[in-house]
């Protein structure tokens, strides 16, 4: 007895519990099986498969277009196998039991496309779905007969199911090698224009004459990657990172400064080598960044949901198109200046803090949605009177206003033409809007807006000014997003009303809560994923083809972000901490870093009533 | 003594409720007021109307002679009165100094510009506030403090935070405090050793302090002057000795007792 009394809780190894191949658990897999089959039929009737298939991903083998069903039944296989073990609860043995499972799961989402197929061919529903087409059918059946669609579907997907499920078994280097070849090939395809524009030499050396790598550029490109994840490339990448986050003091700010320092030089050159498709590219980003950066501050920061973001864009443009270009509207008095770019960015900066203080005012002392109503309305209404009859005199209506000059800076011009000029003019206010919001943050104003994120009333009875404060917040916001302002005016040389739509508010917020709210480097992240990859309202991204989907992608991002991820991308430490109050404090008392007890104060504050023993108060 | 806090005929009405009803009460300056009455008596909404968190409907609040009625609470704050919260409300994923330093706000003026250019005078107010709010928090011994300033409050146990709320307050500079129930849910000896510590707030900081507890041991500790309210009217004031043996009261504690019935 005593031994075992020695170790009470000791378990050297948790015992695995071995089950058979077929004792799956069923209600799991015909959940995520229904889910596969419910996803793949709306994909495939969203118009994707369809819409895609013109591009070419490996040349003769695989298109985008089946490449947007085949994904996921690889990703469902791969979530059934996932499975959650408690702290003292026995973990099942890996094996083909999780195989077994992937299939079933890949098979019913199969089930789902014959099922499709089948009524694509006794029915005509072409009325109520647009994309209940003879080209759907056809690309189901691989241009084969109704027979082929019918049975090769459950076949593929289960296999894709059952391969994504099988990762688990395998050790972990391979799965690693193995992921990295598959998303190194599909990076490699997806980003072909961009790489192409960059790199001119690869061109020839990877893709194929008429887009999509070649079939031996796949293969040594998996071959090449997978021996790169095998021989441990990828921990030494891991190793400084490691080393950087847990460095601290002046060895911290010195890898800091050279990592600030890498990214800004590598900002200056990289547009030098590029073609204008990436230069356009990266001054969106830019615009995007800008934008999101301001509303950062208003909604990562001090806590305030702005969905009418849009307006002191649209004030920023039009005061620097007003200012600027002479076939602005024709009630303009004679005496009214036209101003040279930079002359008006400073009017529009007064402008865009006078417009903030006038919608914010009314608008500050509402809390939670109702302010985010009140400020979507004013978002549309800015927009409206840019729009209106009544103020065509001034605007234009929506003809709008032509003819912006480009931003001249002596003998250099930022204009439309020169993409590149946009990208760093917009680079330094990017860097401005970071200083700004990093400086702001660790201020007196930052930790007064963190306090009113978490109790408004409390702030408020702790002598905050919420009201100044929240203004103040709202004001820099406007600010910051009237440069965005002034420098699409310049860059794109006219301003419409249609340009400042409710959309652009919805994305530049989704930028803000997919890459981190109150981060910045997660700001940054998500323009460069969102707006790079999949474009801003009207401006192409990466995936050109994907356009017509955009929404639709945003949209499941979010909702899945939501779910699973809701402190973004990269999130900021405390968000996350309210965000996941309970398994925070769960690891913390883990960690033993919850008092729980008051007794340990060793110094002993004045144990005694009347508190005669003094602490060093 | 100077009359630092003085109410006059104060009323006020939750619709067709009177939640206190003509109340007078006046607190000097250096005094320890205690506030007791049953559950429902109006003593939180005595509080909300010092604050600012309650409009009254008619009578004056006067403090150091000038009218506080409609000022908000950041207002009240910056005159010099500061409070606690019955069921804690702290900041809780602020770390426990940036508890502390946030309810300085009031006493500090660095803006927009300061914190940009990083001023001198930045600098200097962002370490006057930052060593404040240690010195604040030593108040309490080493619990606080340490290692404990860079974490969470919300990783604190229940006494503690309460022992954050007060340092909270404390640290808006006030000359009034209002302490809504400190002891409330501590064990006898941590309420012990927070009497304690409310002492030393006058005799250390210089406070005043007008306290709502329900811990009769703490309040006869601690009180030089004791009210009693009951459905928003005062029904008893002085010592606790007297307070505590007036019939009224022991009634509104107790219930009349059987044989005055009928």
């Amino acid at each position: 007895m005593t031994a075992t009394a020695n170790q009470p809780m000791e378990t050297p190894e948790v015992a695995m519990v071995s089950k058979g191949a077929f004792d799956a658990d069923w209600n799991k897999v015909a959940r995520l099986g229904s889910l596969t089959a419910l996803a793949l039929v709306f994909i495939a009737l969203a118009g994707m498969p369809v819409g895609l298939n013109s591009r070419t991903i490996v040349d003769p083998i695989l298109s985008m277009g089946y490449l947007s069903l085949l994904w996921l039944p690889l990703i469902m296989g791969w979530v059934s196998s996932k499975e959650i073990v408690l702290e003292g609860m026995a973990a099942s043995k890996r094996g083909a039991r999780d195989i077994v499972t992937g299939a079933a799961v890949g098979a019913i989402g199969g089930v789902g496309l014959s099922v499709l197929v089948l009524l694509l061919n006794q029915f005509d529903l072409r009325d109520p779905l647009v994309n209940w087409s003879p080209q759907l059918q056809e690309f189901l059946n691989f241009n084969g007969g109704i027979g082929t669609g019918v049975w090769i579907w459950i076949p593929i997907c289960a296999a894709l199911a059952a391969f994504g499920a099988g990762l688990v078994v395998l050790p972990e280097r391979i799965r690693k090698a193995i992921i990295t070849a598959i998303l190194a090939v599909l990076l490699l395809s997806i980003f072909e224009t961009f790489i192409v524009d960059v790199f001119d030499f690869l061109d020839d050396l990877l893709y194929a004459n008429d887009g999509g790598l070649t079939l031996i550029a796949t293969i040594a490109i998996a071959v090449i990657t997978a021996a790169i994840s095998l021989s441990g490339g990828g921990e030494k990448l891991g190793d400084v990172k490691r080393s950087y986050q847990t460095s601290t003091g002046s060895e911290h700010k010195r890898q800091t400064a050279i990592l600030v320092g890498l990214s800004v030089a590598a900002l200056i050159i990289i547009p030098i080598f590029t073609g204008k498709i990436t230069q356009e590219l990266m001054a969106n980003i830019g615009i995007f960044l800008l934008l999101a950066l301001g509303l950062n501050i208003v909604v990562g920061l001090a806590g305030i949901l702005d969905l009418g973001y849009v307006a002191f864009f649209a004030v920023g443009g039009y005061t620097t198109a007003v200012l600027t270009s002479p076939n602005r509207g024709e009630d303009w008095p004679e005496w009214f200046p036209i101003l040279p770019w930079w002359g008006a960015l400073l009017v529009t900066i007064v402008m865009a803090a006078l417009v903030g203080l006038f919608i914010g005012a009314p608008v500050i002392r509402m809390r939670g949605d109702y302010l985010a109503i009140v400020t979507l309305g004013f978002g549309e209404i800015i927009r409206i009177l840019f729009l209106s009859d009544w103020l065509s005199g001034y605007f234009n209506g929506a003809q709008g206003i032509t003819n912006v000059p480009p931003a001249s800076f002596g003998p250099l011009d930022v204009k439309g033409t020169d993409p590149r000029s946009v990208f760093y003019l917009v680079m330094i206010f990017a860097a401005l809007a970071i200083y700004i919001s990093w400086r702001l943050e660790r201020s007196r104003l930052g930790r007064a807006w963190m306090a009113i994120r978490e109790d408004e009333s409390v702030a408020e009875a702790m002598g905050i000014n919420t009201v100044n404060m929240k203004l103040m917040a709202f004001v820099v916001g406007a600010v910051l997003a009237s440069f965005s302002g002034a420098i699409f005016a310049a860059k794109v040389g006219s301003i419409f009303p249609t340009s400042f739509l409710i959309l652009v508010s919805i994305i530049i917020l989704v930028v803000v809560i997919v890459g981190g709210m109150g981060n910045i480097m997660g700001v940054i992240v998500g323009s460069v994923v969102l707006i790079g990859v999949l474009g801003g309202p009207k401006q192409p991204g990466l995936l050109a083809e994907f356009s017509e989907y955009k929404l639709l992608i945003y949209g499941a991002l979010l909702i899945w972000m939501m779910l699973q991820r809701p402190e973004g991308l990269v999130p900021n430490a405390r968000r996350s901490r309210e965000l996941h109050q309970d398994e925070f404090l769960q690891d913390a008392w883990l960690k033993g870093e919850v008092d729980t007890d008051d007794d340990d104060d060793p110094n002993g504050a004045g144990m005694a009533p009347g508190g005669a023993q003094g602490a060093t108060a | 003594m100077t009359r630092l806090l003085d109410i006059q005929d104060l009323s006020v009405t939750f619709g067709g409720l009177h939640a206190l009803k003509d109340l007078n009460f006046h607190v000097d300056e250096g005094e320890i007021v205690g506030v007791i009455g049953p559950n429902g008596a109006g003593k939180t909404t005595f509080f909300n109307m010092i604050s600012g968190m309650v409009r009254p409907s008619s009578g004056d609040i006067l403090f150091e002679g000038e009218s506080m009625v409609g000022l908000d609470p950041n207002q009240v704050t910056q005159r010099g009165i500061a409070r606690t919260f019955q069921n804690v409300r702290l900041f809780a994923n602020m770390t426990i100094v940036e508890n502390v330093m946030v309810s300085q706000h009031c006493r500090t003026k660095q803006g927009v510009f300061g914190s940009l250019l990083n001023t001198a005078g930045f600098k200097k107010e962002e370490a006057e506030i930052r060593e404040h709010a240690e010195k604040v928090l030593g108040f309490f011994g080493s619990r606080l403090v340490g290692y404990r300033l860079e974490q969470p409050a919300s990783v604190l146990s229940y006494a503690n935070r309460r022992r954050l709320e007060i340092a909270r307050a404390m640290a808006t500079k006030p000359k009034l405090i209002l302490l809504d129930e400190p002891v409330a849910g501590m064990n006898p000896k941590e309420s012990a050793e927070l009497t304690g510590l409310i002492g030393r707030l006058r005799s250390e900081w210089g406070f005043t302090v007008v306290m709502i507890e329900h811990d009769m041991n703490v309040v006869r500790d601690v009180s030089d002057r004791v009210v009693c309210l009951d459905h928003g009217e005062t029904l008893a004031q002085g010592s606790f000795e007297e307070v505590s043996s007036d019939p009224a009261v022991i009634e509104a504690y107790l219930g009349r007792p059987l044989e005055k019935k009928a």
